[in-house]
């Protein structure tokens, strides 16, 4: 991984941040040739205040519901004038799974050839974690003080839908997986779409110098599967594939966070039996049985 | 080169003629001629823009700035309920000092549908920060395109500029039309804040309260130099094309006793009523406004106004009228008609002028008013 940095220090992130680490990875397989398009989320405030800035390559700061959009038309005039600066989204979960579905699903389905990364800390932190559509079930957030009564939205199989020719799930916390998924994804013309979890301590309730550790229980349980789809092919990355051999039981990725606290057994067990639906699928998928 | 051509299709030729390198649009009744001649333009190889398809106006908007960010030449279109859709953003591109070029085909706003001209979505926009000029003619229409995109991108002005036609009464109505070379009188635009990797900055960064209104004065301090980019550039067109436009367009004020304002096409039927009150003896005039932002001075000392209203700001007024008597310090007879596409004859206007209550307000059609 190269040591030049482009997340620079000073960000006003939260101690423990994932998303930030995971941008660090992002930029760093992006290089200097990179243009941030970064909608409304903690990225916004996490880059530092007029007239600084924490990040070393040009952030366009756009409106909420518009990455999307915003990247169809800057990638269009780059390519226009014969540029190949790599145009890249980083959008929060309610920027994506949210208000900007509209706007990422047209750019998806006109072949704008960018990369999209959500990172995804299942919850809108920049206002002070209420509850998005990124949110699993059962999770604690300020506007869910009960525990979500609704299922995670599923954007992966959204965004598959439309069939880009690369899309990928990554964690901070397997920083040469996300490297490379990205190297890859910015080697490809048109659409990509990446989709990082991101253990965030203030609204998952954790201890600030868990992350990494929680971001590897995620993977270690099943509950976040690390794969690529190229040109429809899916493949299980590395990590996944070793953890699914032999995963741990959810109750130790939920134990060390606050937002589960007291979850009841039912709910447990449909996240549990949902996780389970959710390999089978991709096994399927990736043996070629669907 | 003379023809003949519909207020959209006018519109659609000055855009190929002014080349731009983004263009995105989404279609909308009676905008949507000019989407589908753009397109035809791009696929015939006439115009080597890139042609967006967005899923929304919101869309469009965001992805002109995007676009027009990296420093090329940027247009879209839109109508009504479409201006709405995108109003977050169009104030995004005046506030991040993006020249492009929007026209707005005026039309009411729902519910219940109407299809037909009004000026109230414009209106919505006033404080966005966008240059506004509203026309009367297919030439105009034509005209003011291409001027559009020279005062946007001047360096003084860096703001966008919303053209404004009415629905049907122009953008779908026939009329001569003589097309020009612009040539460099539309010069390359060279935007001081262009997005580039090799000098990374932030844009539209966290700014503070004691950073954010330097922002905002500077959008004003812009809005008024574009009073004397407006000016040169309407000398600059008469100098090369033969044709003369102004802030407002007069007719017959010179010695007028009473002169009406309006905007848009009503302002040629204002001018038929003009000369049928002057022949029964009424010295009246016609004053068109074409810049609504930045608003100009407007001589209207000493003599009665009427100004009619193609808009309406609930629990305010008809936003011209209310705009002359604050700017002018003149009382007038507000008259509100044409909303949604009514009809509104010379002779109706001739009415209004005839019947005139300075400092009152009038709905016409409306009988339990006045
Ligand atoms: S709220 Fe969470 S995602 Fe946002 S900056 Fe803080 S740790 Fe990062």
């Amino acid at each position: 991984m190269p040591k030049e940095e482009f997340v620079l220090k000073g960000t006003s992130a939260c101690p423990g941040c994932s998303a930030s680490l995971a941008l660090r990875y992002v930029l760093k397989a992006a290089g200097p040739d990179t243009v941030l398009i970064v909608p409304a989320c903690c990225t916004s405030v996490v880059q530092g205040m007029y007239p600084n800035t924490a990040v070393n390559v040009p952030v366009v700061n756009v409106g909420f519901a518009t990455a999307g959009a915003s990247a169809s038309g800057m990638s269009n005039a780059l390519r226009a004038l014969g540029k190949k600066t790599n145009v890249v989204v980083y959008a929060g979960d309610g920027g994506t799974l949210d208000i900007g579905i509209q706007a990422l699903s047209g750019a998806l389905e006109r072949g704008t050839d960018f990369l999209y990364v959500c990172y995804d800390n299942e919850a809108y932190g920049n206002t002070g974690m209420q509850r998005s559509g990124g949110t699993p079930l059962g999770a604690k957030t300020t506007t869910t003080p009960l525990g979500k009564p609704e299922v995670k939205k599923d954007i992966e199989r959204i965004v598959a839908a439309h069939e880009p020719p690369f899309m990928a799930t990554a964690c901070a916390a397997y920083p040469q997986d996300l490297f490379r998924k990205v190297k890859k994804a910015l080697s490809i013309r048109g659409p990509s779409f990446i989709h990082v979890l991101a253990p965030c301590p203030p609204g998952w309730r954790y201890p600030t110098e868990k992350s990494v550790e929680i971001g590897k229980l995620a993977v270690k349980s099943g509950v976040w599967v690390l794969y690529e789809r190229e040109y429809g092919q899916l493949a299980i990355s590395s990590p996944s594939r070793t953890a699914l051999k032999n995963p741990i039981p959810l109750e130790e990725y939920l134990a060390p966070q606050g937002r589960f606290a007291g979850i009841d057994p039912k709910t447990l067990d449909i996240l549990k039996q949902r996780i389970a639906k959710n390999l089978q699928r991709l096994a399927r998928e990736e043996s070629g049985v669907c | 080169m003379l023809t003949v051509a519909t207020g959209n299709k006018a519109v659609a030729l000055a855009v190929k003629q002014a080349k731009p390198v983004v263009v995105a649009i989404y279609p909308i009744t009676p905008q949507t001629e000019i989407v589908e001649q753009i397109a035809q333009y791009v696929s015939q190889g006439d115009l080597s823009a890139r042609y967006i398809d967005v899923e929304s106006e919101h869309s469009a908007m965001a992805a002109c700035i995007g676009a027009s960010m990296t420093g090329v030449r940027t247009f879209t279109a839109t109508s009504s309920q479409g201006l709405l859709y995108m109003h977050e953003m169009t104030n995004w591109a005046a506030g991040a000092r993006l020249p492009i070029v929007m026209a707005n085909v005026n039309r009411a706003i729902g519910p219940g549908w109407n299809i037909w001209a009004e000026h109230t979505d414009a209106m919505q926009e006033r404080d966005t920060g966008w240059l506004q000029v509203y026309v009367s003619t297919v030439q105009e229409a034509y005209d003011t395109t291409l001027m559009a995109f020279r005062i946007a991108e001047h360096n003084d002005v860096l703001l966008p500029v919303m053209v404004n036609l009415d629905g049907f009464l122009l953008s779908h109505v026939m009329q001569p039309l003589d097309t020009v070379e612009p040539a460099d009188f539309i010069p390359p635009l060279h935007l001081p804040h262009t997005v580039d990797p090799k000098n990374p900055m932030g844009y539209g960064t966290l700014t503070g309260p004691d950073e954010y209104f330097k922002f905002r004065w500077d959008i004003e301090r812009s809005m008024r130099d574009s009073l004397r980019v407006i000016e040169a550039a309407h000398k600059e067109f008469f100098q090369r094309f033969g044709r003369t436009y102004g802030f407002t367009e007069d007719y017959r004020c010179e010695d007028a006793d009473v002169v009406v304002v309006s905007m848009g096409t009503l302002g040629k039927e204002v001018e038929v009523a003009v000369d049928n009150l002057r022949n029964e003896g009424i010295r009246a005039g016609s004053m068109r406004l074409r810049w609504f932002r930045p608003f100009p001075k407007l001589d209207l000392m000493n003599r009665d106004v009427v100004v009619i209203d193609r808009d309406y700001s609930f629990g305010f007024g008809g936003v011209l009228a209310h705009s002359i008597q604050a700017k002018n310090r003149t009382g007038v007879f507000s008259v509100i008609a044409g909303l949604g596409g009514q009809e509104v004859t010379y002779d109706d206007i001739a009415g209004f002028v005839k019947n005139r209550h300075i400092g009152r307000e009038y709905w016409f059609g409306v009988s339990d008013n006045v």
